[in-house]
Formats: C-alpha cells, structure tokens, sequence
C-alpha cells in the first residue's frame, strides 16, 4: 500500500518510487479484454468514444437522408421519392440529427472531456455511464432500423397531433418514435446526472469555481437544462402521446376533452431548450480553441461563464415563438418575441470577448482555430435570422417556410458542427495518441464551409418567396428549381467534406504524427497526461491554483497524493473550493448496466406493439436491478472515514 | 510564415461575393406567391418590416466579421512587430466590448419596439366592415363557404377564395381533421387551422390579381399540394360572380350532359362531392358546384382543363399519391358525358 493521506506539496521527483505506483495502478485499472470487457467496461474514456463513434455513424445515417432529400427537391416535380418515403426520411433525418447525432455527441464529448479537465478518475456514475451509452444505442439502431424496414416515422420529428394521434396516423411509425424519444431522453438524462456530479464533486484539488475551464461551464449548463427540459418531451411522447396511441387515452383529443395545443406547448418546452443545450457545449469548444491557439486566456472569464448561466435560462423563456401562428393570446406572445429577441445579448457579449481575445493574442491557424473562427462567420448569420424570427409579424410569413430552415441549419451548422469538428481536431490528439492531418483538415474546412453556404443561403430567398417546409415535391410554375438546384449542388460540398473528415480519421489514427502529452500548449488538465490518457487518467491527482494551470505551473504542477493504488478511488472535494473532502472507491466493469438497458429496450420497442410489454419489462428490470445493487464484497477493507483536508500534509507508509 | 491575402484578393473575393447575390437575386421564384410582392396593407406592413431588418442585419454581420478580421490582422501585425507576449489590455478591450455590447442592446431594442409596432397595427380588427369567409381546412384540399348574413347568401366553394379589391377580408379559419396552416404570402401571413379551435386572420389586397397559398404547416401525405388561390376582382366583378355562386348548378341542357350527370349521380361521385342543385350534397370531398369555372383541381396541382379532369378523375393517386379520392374506372363514354356535365357547371 502507498500513501494513504493527502499532501498537497509538489513531489520531489522519485522515479522508482512512481514507477511502482503505475505498476500497481496498471493492475488496479487494467481493463479487462475480449468481447467481455468490450461489454462490461465502465471507463468513461472508452464509453465516451464509442458514444461520439455511434453518434458520428447516426449522423451519417441522417445526413445521407438530407442528400435524398436534395436530390428529390433538385428540380420540380422529381419522381425519385414518393410522399410516403419522403416524410419518412425528413422525419428521420429530423429526428435522428437532434436526438440521436447533436444533444447525445455533446454530451458524449463531455463524457470523454470533463473527468480530464477537472482532473479526475472516472465519472462520478461509471457503470450509470454505461447504461446510458447501450439506452442511446438501442434507440438509435431501433430508429434507423425501422426506417429501412418502411415503418420509419412520418409525421415530422416535432410529431403534432392530431397528425401523430390515433386517427390519422395508423400503424406503428409514430410509436417507433415515440419510443426512440424516450430512449434517448434516458440516456440524455443520465448524462446530466453524472456531469453534474463529477463537475460539483471530484474536481481536482483547488479548481474552486473560478477556475473551471469555459467548456466544463457550458456542460455543467447544459447538464442542468436537460434535467428541466428533456422530462417534458419524455412524459408527453412516452405517456401521453404513447398512451392515446395504445391504450386509448384521449391527452390530445379535443372532442373529448383534451387538447392538441398541449402537445405543442409540452414539445417546445423541451424543443427550444434542447437547441441550446447543443449549441452551448459549442460555444464552450470555441473557448477551449480560442485560447490555446490565441495563447492567453479568454478576456472576460466571468462575463462568460454568466452569459453562458443567462442563455441557459432564458432559453426556457422562447418555446412559444414555436407556436406563433397557433392559437394564443397576442399579448402573451409579445413576452416570448423580448426573450427571443434579448437572448441575443449573453451571445453577442461572448462573440465580442472571443475578438478581444484575437485581437489581444497570438493567433495559430491551425485547423481547429479555423472552425472556431467559422463558427462566428456561419453562426452569426443564423443569429440575425434568428432575432427576425422573433418578431411575430415576420415569423407568421416565413415560419415553417425554407427561411426557417435556412435559418436554423446555419444555427446548427454553425453552433453546433463547426464547434464540434474543431473540437475533433483539438482534441482527437488526446483521444488516439496521433495528430489530424493538418492539410486534410484544411480541406474538410473549406468543403464545408463553401457547402453550408451554398446549400443554405438560397433557402432564405425560396422562403420568402413562398416555398414552405416538409414538402416532398413543388410545381414547376412556381420558380423555385434553379435555387433548389443549387442548394442541392451544395449539398454535395458537404458530403465531400464529412468523406474528407472520415478519411482524415482513418488515415490518421494509425499513420498520424505521434502526439505527446500536450501538443497544442493548451492550458487544462486533460493535457497534463499522455495521449491516450491511461485507464486511471492521472497517476497523481493535479493540484490547481490558476484558471490555467499548465502555463502557469508547467511541469513543476504539485500534485496531491493519497488515493489507494490497490483499489479503483477517486478524490471527492468540496462544491465551491475544491478543497479534498474524503476517497471514494469507483465501481469496477459489470455486465449489469448491458442488462438492464436490454430490459429497457424489451420493455419500449414491446410497448410499440402490446401494452404488456411495460408487466416484462418491469420484470426483467427489476432482475437487473437486483443485480446491479447486489452488494460487493471489496477485496480490502473499507477505507477510513472523512480525510481532514486541514491537517498538515505528511508521508504515509 | 504564410502569406496572408492580398488586397486584389480580398477585392476579388468581395467582389465574387456580390457577383453570387446578385445571381441569387436572379434566380427568384414566381411573383403571385412571395412575400416580398406585398399586395395588400397587411403584408406591405411586414414587407417594410422585413427590408428595416434585412438591412440592419446585414450592417451587424458585416462589422462582426470585419471587427473579427481587423482582430487577426492587428494581432498578426503586432507578431511582426516582435511583440511576443499576449497583450494585456483590460481596459481598452472591456471598453471595446462593452461597446459592441451597447451597440446590439441599442439596435435590439429598436428593432424590438418597431416590430410591437407592426404587430399592434396588424392584429387590430379590420377597419371597415369586413367581407367574412369561413375556410375550413381539410386533408389536402380548403373548403370555402363564404358566410352572408342571410341564409340565400351563403355558398360554398373550394380550393379558389374570390375576394374583391380594397375591402377588408376576414377569414374564419377551421379545420375537419389535422393542423394545417393558411400562408398567401403576398397579402397577409400565416395562422393554423386547428381542430377545436377558431382563429381569424384578416387581409385586404389592394391590387387586383391571382394570389397562390399553400398550407404552411406539415398535414400528411399531400401536404405538398394543398394549394389554393386568392382572386382579387374590381368589387362589381366580385358582386357579380358571388351572386352567381348563389345559385344552384344549372340543369343539364342536352343529351350528354344528362347522361354526365347521371353517371356523377348513381357513380362513386355523389359518395363524396356535393353539386348544389341535385342530390349530390356529401361534404367529404369539395364541392364541385361551379368546377367549370375553377382555375385549377386537385388543390392548386393541376391547370382545370378537359385532359387534366379526365386524367384526375380516372387515377388522382398518380397525379397526388395517397390524395383520398379513389380511382376511377369509367366507360370511355361515361368518363367523356361526365367531363362535359363537369365543365358546364359555370
């Protein structure tokens, strides 16, 4: 056994003595092998990466729908899909980009991110970690197999009723979705637990809220909006809409009772928080690149942090710009056109903060600094789209028009893509151990940009000139093919673009420049390790007194001892200081979180056909329950109580 | 150390740029469905709206980029100058961009209150006494029925709204089964149709002409080809075809035509179309009282000419795929007596 108490005094360099401490965490942590330990892993690192991987396969999957779609709307009255196929893979495409590629890869990179920059083990819930991966899984494979079976979706991944009720969506489509929902609002909600608690609570010694890294923010925001947000859409499409559909409940049925407006307001609760629980996460990316590439910190830290806390909750103030053209009260809506108007404002200031930055620093241009910068480029024009949108009168001519749709693929594309494949090229030198090819990177960059634009301006012009959304087909008379023509040219810039990337990814994962431990000179915690980071992420916990802490520390960063080698800990701190607060042991690989997310899964793609399916279900989650909670029998007795984080700093034996 | 671009490129890419808007600009679709052909007070108001914004916009995005390139740039001449640390100027940058802060605060609140403006002027009641029209909103076509005061004065038709010019329009919007949504972008915006409730939403056009609208929001299979038209007509032209609507269909006046009417009668027609004047009076399809008259079928799909009727009425699946109308297997001259009975209903 090595140190058994905490200091916090830097280490004179012993290398026999760290030798053995690797040697035996080597042991503790190894991960086992084989299919089996393929299955019962529960390190976040390999959880997180398979997650970003599955989501990446999703999004391919929902942008090859889009290039359909293109190439069905490239000139007028296109035979080459039917309505049926059409609203399918529109709602698919819909559906499968929100829930299933841009909410889960964010949380997904945070899953990856977050236990290295605050600069600890695990996750705060690795085997929950687990479980939420195979939910997300399950429901994703069930969409897209559904689709290719024809039963995919095809009332739009907004789902109204009564078009998605009872009456006038037979068979089994919209249940499919309804389920896929409630899959992946399981898995988005778990995530949300398990960052809340690993940013709160095992944040490295000294990271005191005001040295929380911008990203590590923007998720723990997000993190808490989808605890408020995604309940909504879980209870209106898993029991409600579910249960009009199958049992016969009348939720959304006017005539007896209900009310269709429900469902709107029920959907855009969550709907419009969700676009900001993907698009914050992004600006936290763009903030990470910034300042490593611009080599100083971000000007504004507090600024940025409360713009990020102030989007966070004024983005459950706009739900209703939605539902403008419904049926509610003017003046009510006057409050939702201020909100979505004056959300602008926190992002606005964090534009402003990240020129200042530029201007004050020294700029790299390297691939992930490009898209950082073609973030601000592409997302601001979705942003003033966005304040048009908020006024009422403009909104009732172009809502559900391809303005809105111009709109808000600049919105996502530029919030949300861009950030995130800067991030890849940020940050998969940590992930895999070797470089991105810079040059292809450059490509990548280039293709998609061009195509974002040249697919998505046009669409402004054919809304305004009437082209409405979710339309599988138009008249020739009516003008619109040249710019459709051309947005569907651009379309084929953006595939080449996401070939370029995978090749970039492929290539480079096993021929890449080998990366070191910090090849950017970045400032946080996930670069104080090597690339790949071990399975125990930091062989001595650091310790931090900057917001920046590898440039100002370098490599003399003191580091605190005092966590068992022989069993898997990881160090709980206080909520405000980060001051140590006592070990806890991290649960080792199970195959029980698989289990139970197959009990989950037989119990809600049973439910698209028989409502007994929730009696099984219950039953086979409740086995996998008692499997999970089974008590363990540790192989060393229980650790000492509380550390006292006060007393004086000494050399255990 | 690359080289940045040059000014000719920069002027060149400038340039390139205007040449692509001003393709764009070009590529415009037809005039009688946008919303940048105001033809009424209503859609003028929000066109008005829309060019303050558009404007506005484009000045805001501009200095953004620009402010962002004038960073790299000052930041890369500064390198050159030998400056090798990062500069430390808090106070100059918080005022730099507590500025930009103020400046988006200032333009939002003007946008902000203008748009109450507009919003306020459009949502009061109309100002003279409007014409009423219920619209009623169906899978995938609009039920019309223009709703007079007296009992003779009501009439209903579908697809097509007659309005007359310089008057006050209000609409009673309903729906029969699933949201959908009426946009004629030229005179006014959009509202849902939903079942259970009524909206209204009112218009005038002040020019006279064809109008197309489409259903706005997704209704199913066809919602693709739910159109409908608005026809603006000198009042006296209006007064003159409503008070023809008025009436009944008009007698079959020869041979073919009756046998047309026959067929229309004791065929799969009458289960779903009404002709006012015979017993034909099911409201599951559109009425077809006056279908002679009518510019197009299927909703806004097709022009209303003989070969399109017969091609409607023998397959509608491959003209609208999954539309509710069955086909038709008709006897060559049943199917020619009834297009001729179909077209004398003026």
């Amino acid at each position: 056994m090595t140190t058994s108490v905490l200091t916090t005094a830097p280490l004179p360099p012993d290398h026999a003595r760290d030798a053995e401490e690797v040697a035996q965490l080597e042991r503790t942590w190894r991960a086992r092998r084989g299919l089996w330990g393929w299955l019962t892993t529960v390190d976040h690192k390999s959880i997180a990466i398979r997650y970003v991987a599955t989501c990446m396969v999703f999004f391919l999957l929902a942008g090859a729908n889009a290039a359909l779609m293109r190439l069905q709307l490239a000139r007028p009255e296109n035979t080459f899909i039917g309505p049926d196929r059409y609203n399918q893979l529109f709602t698919v495409h819909g559906t499968g980009m929100m829930f299933l590629f841009a909410v889960p890869v964010m949380t997904a990179m945070a899953l990856y991110l977050v236990p290295l920059m605050v600069g600890t083990r695990d996750l705060a819930y690795p085997r929950l970690n687990a479980f939420g991966y195979w939910v997300f899984l399950i429901g994703g494979v069930f969409l897209f197999v559904s689709l290719y079976l024809n039963m995919g979706p095809d009332t739009g991944w907004f789902s109204y009723v009564p078009l998605a009720g009872p009456e006038y969506a037979p068979g089994k489509r919209v249940d499919v979705w309804a389920q896929v929902v409630t899959f992946t609002e399981i898995a988005a909600l778990v995530a949300a637990v398990e960052i809340i608690a690993t940013v709160l609570k095992l944040r490295a010694p000294g990271m005191s809220l005001n040295r929380i890294p911008l990203y590590v923010w923007s998720v723990l925001v997000i993190a808490f909006m989808i605890l408020f947000a995604m309940p909504t859409v879980a209870i209106a499409s898993t029991l409600m809409l579910a249960m009009d559909r199958l049992v016969a409940t009348h939720f959304f049925n006017r005539a007896e009772g209900g009310d269709p407006l429900l469902w709107q307001h029920l959907f855009w609760f969550f709907g419009h928080p969700e676009v900001y629980i993907m698009f914050i996460p992004g600006l936290g990316f763009v903030s990470a690149i910034i300042e490593t590439f611009t080599g100083r910190r971000i000007f504004g830290y507090p600024v940025m942090v409360l713009s990020l806390f102030v989007t966070g909750f004024v983005a459950f103030g706009l739900w209703v710009h939605h539902m403008f053209a419904g049926p509610l009260p003017q003046l009510g809506q006057s409050f939702f056109t201020a909100a979505s108007v004056f959300i602008t404002i926190p992002t606005g200031t964090q534009i402003f903060c990240w020129i200042a930055t530029i201007w004050s620093g020294r700029p790299r241009y390297t691939t992930a600094m490009l898209f950082a910068l073609g973030f601000i480029v592409v997302f601001v024009i979705g942003g003033v789209t966005g304040v048009m949108l908020a006024s009422v009168p403009f909104d009732l001519q172009v809502h559900d028009s391809y303005f809105v749709v111009a709109h808000f693929h600049y919105v996502i594309l530029g919030g949300v893509v861009f950030p995130l494949f800067g991030a890849f090229y940020f940050w998969f030198p940590k992930m895999a151990g070797r470089m991105l090819s810079e040059r292809l990177g450059k490509w990548h960059f280039w293709l998609l940009f061009i195509g974002t634009n040249v697919t998505f301006f046009p669409m402004h012009l054919l809304g305004l000139d009437g082209m409405p959304r979710r339309v599988y087909t138009y008249l020739p008379e009516r003008g619109w093919g040249e710019l459709n023509l051309l947005a569907t040219v651009g379309s084929w810039f953006i595939a080449a673009s996401v070939v370029v990337f995978l090749v970039n990814v492929l290539k480079s994962a096993r021929g890449g420049a080998v990366a070191g431990a910090n090849p950017w000179g970045a400032p946080s915690l996930e670069w104080a390790t090597t690339s790949p980071p071990p399975s125990w992420n930091f062989t001595h916990t650091p310790v931090v007194e900057s917001r920046s802490p590898l440039w100002e520390a370098g490599p003399a960063m003191p580091v605190a001892t005092g966590l068992r080698t022989d069993r898997r800990e990881f160090l709980v701190t206080t909520a405000l200081d980060a001051i140590p607060d006592s070990r806890h042991e991290v649960p080792d690989e199970s195959i029980w979180p698989l289990i139970m997310a197959l009990a989950i899964g037989v119990t809600f793609i049973g439910a698209v056909f028989t409502p007994w399916a929730y009696v099984a279900g219950f039953t086979l989650a409740s086995v996998a329950f008692g499997g999970w909670a089974f008590p363990r029998w540790s192989k060393a007795p229980p650790p000492p109580g509380r550390l006292d984080s006060s007393s004086p700093a000494r050399e255990g034996a | 150390m690359r080289r940045g671009p040059t000014l000719r490129r920069r002027i060149a890419a400038g340039a390139a740029a205007l040449a692509v808007l001003a393709l764009l600009a070009a590529c415009r679709g037809a005039s009688d469905q946008s919303a940048l052909e105001a033809a009424g007070p209503q859609a003028g108001r929000v066109e008005r709206l829309w060019w303050f914004s558009f404007w506005t916009a484009t000045a805001v995005y501009v200095l953004t980029v620009a402010a962002l390139a004038w960073a790299a740039w000052r930041a890369r001449r500064r390198e050159r100058e030998g400056g090798a640390q990062p500069l430390e100027d808090d106070r100059g940058m918080t005022r730099g961009v507590v500025a930009g802060v103020a400046a988006t605060l200032a333009v939002l609140v003007v946008f902000f209150f203008y748009d109450l403006a507009v919003g306020s002027a459009l949502s009061g009641p109309p100002t003279r006494a409007p014409l009423t029209i219920e619209v009623t909103g169906h899978q995938w076509w609009w039920e019309v029925t223009y709703a007079d005061t007296s009992p003779h004065g009501r009439f209903t038709t579908a697809n097509e709204i007659h309005v007359p010019v310089g008057q006050p329009v209000l609409l009673r919007l309903a729906s029969r089964d699933v949201i959908h949504s009426i946009w004629v972008p030229n005179l006014a915006g959009k509202k849902d149709l939903t079942p259970g409730y009524t909206q209204t939403i009112w218009f005038q056009a002040d020019t006279p002409g064809v109008y197309r609208g489409q259903c706005a929001e997704f209704c199913g299979h066809q919602h693709a080809k739910m159109g409908l038209l608005v026809i603006a007509e000198p009042p006296a032209q209006f007064a003159a075809w409503a008070k023809h609507s008025q009436q009944p269909a008009p007698e079959p006046g020869d041979s073919v035509t009756r046998r047309g009417q026959e067929v229309f009668l004791t065929g799969s027609c009458a289960l779903c179309h009404a002709i006012e004047g015979t017993r034909a009076q099911s409201r599951a399809g559109p009425s077809l009282t006056g279908i002679g008259s009518r510019r197009t079928l299927g909703a806004g799909t097709l022009p209303n000419t003989r070969g399109n009727l017969a091609g409607w009425i023998v397959d509608p699946q491959r003209i609208k795929p999954g539309t509710h109308m069955p086909p038709n297997a008709l006897a060559p001259a049943d199917l020619d007596a009834l297009l001729t009975y179909l077209e004398s209903l003026k």
